[in-house]
């Protein structure tokens, strides 16, 4: 299937239902706090997405229940949101969230810490956002999909860190799953060469321990080993004035999360 | 929301069987006759004919199977003039 090329004005467009994703998830962001659930996310997500133009994006999307994805520690994504299960001091919840407004898309993800979190949690999270940061850094028009997932895959395994195989970052547009598949690894110089207008969901997914997946059921996936598991995602254009992180504000600059 | 790959991961085996078991359709049948190489003629419910093998697991147990006996055939969507018995019912 081919990749769609998407003009300045969708890229407009897919922006607006960004910048929704982008307050959200910094609402939530500093809503996290231990002794809340997850199910608290989702209601507190819910009522800051009211009154807005367009809907939530996973909301129904193959039977997927709520607005939110909220995996804690050792779910790696998919996780969903429910009232027993309750953050504690220490944890890292992974947030993802994505909107339609006007049949255009945006699709993006956060983990965050609960509380203070040990020194190995913060540097997973650290490395996993420097991951993300490089690969955006890579979604430049000439270079491959290999580039992307390469530069993912190297920073992570320099540090002892494992990437996940079955989950893969993906093309976005009015679809919120397109193609291309965006895998977190990848050889240089390898797969489709990027062109102004592709626009893919770039999303890291980092293992603590071994890239093995086990799911819980039909959405909740988590580490096999139990190690823990961080997630940050922003969906990004390629412009001829290089990538374009349509989930924030275009003022904002410097490290992407 | 990452995209869970259905397609096939190359650098990684699955411990449990791939998805081409899994999209297996099952069904009654009876055993007609015996063939050679562990080959059973099987008599599906709709009347069907369809050449059958001992699925792996039952061979490892020593599951004997003879004419007549009821058993649980899994089709392939692909090929569904094969199957795979999986279970002898007693």
């Amino acid at each position: 299937m081919a990749i769609h090329l998407r003009s300045p004005e969708e890229l407009q467009k897919m922006h607006r239902a960004g910048l929704v994703v982008h307050e959200v998830l910094q609402a939530l962001r500093g809503f996290v706090r231990a002794g809340i659930t997850t199910m608290d996310l989702e209601k507190f997500a819910e009522s800051k997405i009211a009154g807005r133009p367009g809907k939530a994006a996973f909301k129904g999307y193959r039977g997927y229940p709520c607005v939110l994805c909220t995996s804690v520690n050792s779910e790696i994504v998919h996780g969903i949101p429910s009232p027993k299960r309750k953050l504690h001091e220490g944890d890292i919840v992974s947030i993802d969230f994505g909107m339609e407004v006007d049949g255009y898309y945006a699709d993006s993800a956060v983990t965050v810490p609960v509380g203070q979190v040990g020194p190995e949690l913060q540097k997973l999270l650290d490395v996993t956002k420097e991951s993300l940061d490089r690969a955006i850094d890579k979604m430049r028009a000439g270079n491959r999909l290999g580039d992307v997932g390469h530069a993912v895959q190297s920073l992570v395994e320099e540090n002892g860190y494992s990437v996940v195989r079955e989950f893969v970052g993906h093309g976005i547009g009015t679809k919120m799953h397109d193609e291309p598949n965006l895998p977190n690894y990848g050889e240089p110089g390898r797969g489709a060469r990027l062109q102004e207008g592709m626009v893919i969901a770039v999303e890291p997914m980092v293992n603590a321990g071994r890239p093995e997946v086990r799911m819980r059921d039909e959405w909740v996936a988590e580490t096999a080993d139990g190690s823990p598991s961080a997630h940050f995602e922003h969906t990004v254009a390629v412009t001829a004035n290089g990538p374009w992180i349509l989930t924030r504000p275009k003022e904002m600059t410097g490290p992407s999360w | 929301m990452a995209k869970q790959r259905f397609d096939e991961t190359k650098d990684k085996k699955k411990d449990d069987s791939g998805n081409s078991k899994e999209d297996a359709i099952e069904v009654m049948a009876t055993v007609i006759e015996p063939l050679p190489n562990a080959m059973f003629r099987v008599e599906l419910e709709n009347k069907h004919q369809v050449l059958a093998h001992v699925s792996g697991k039952m061979r490892k147990n020593f599951i004997r199977i003879l004419a007549g006996d009821k058993v649980a055939v899994e089709l392939s969507p692909y090929d569904l003039t094969r199957g795979r018995i999986v279970y002898r019912y007693r």
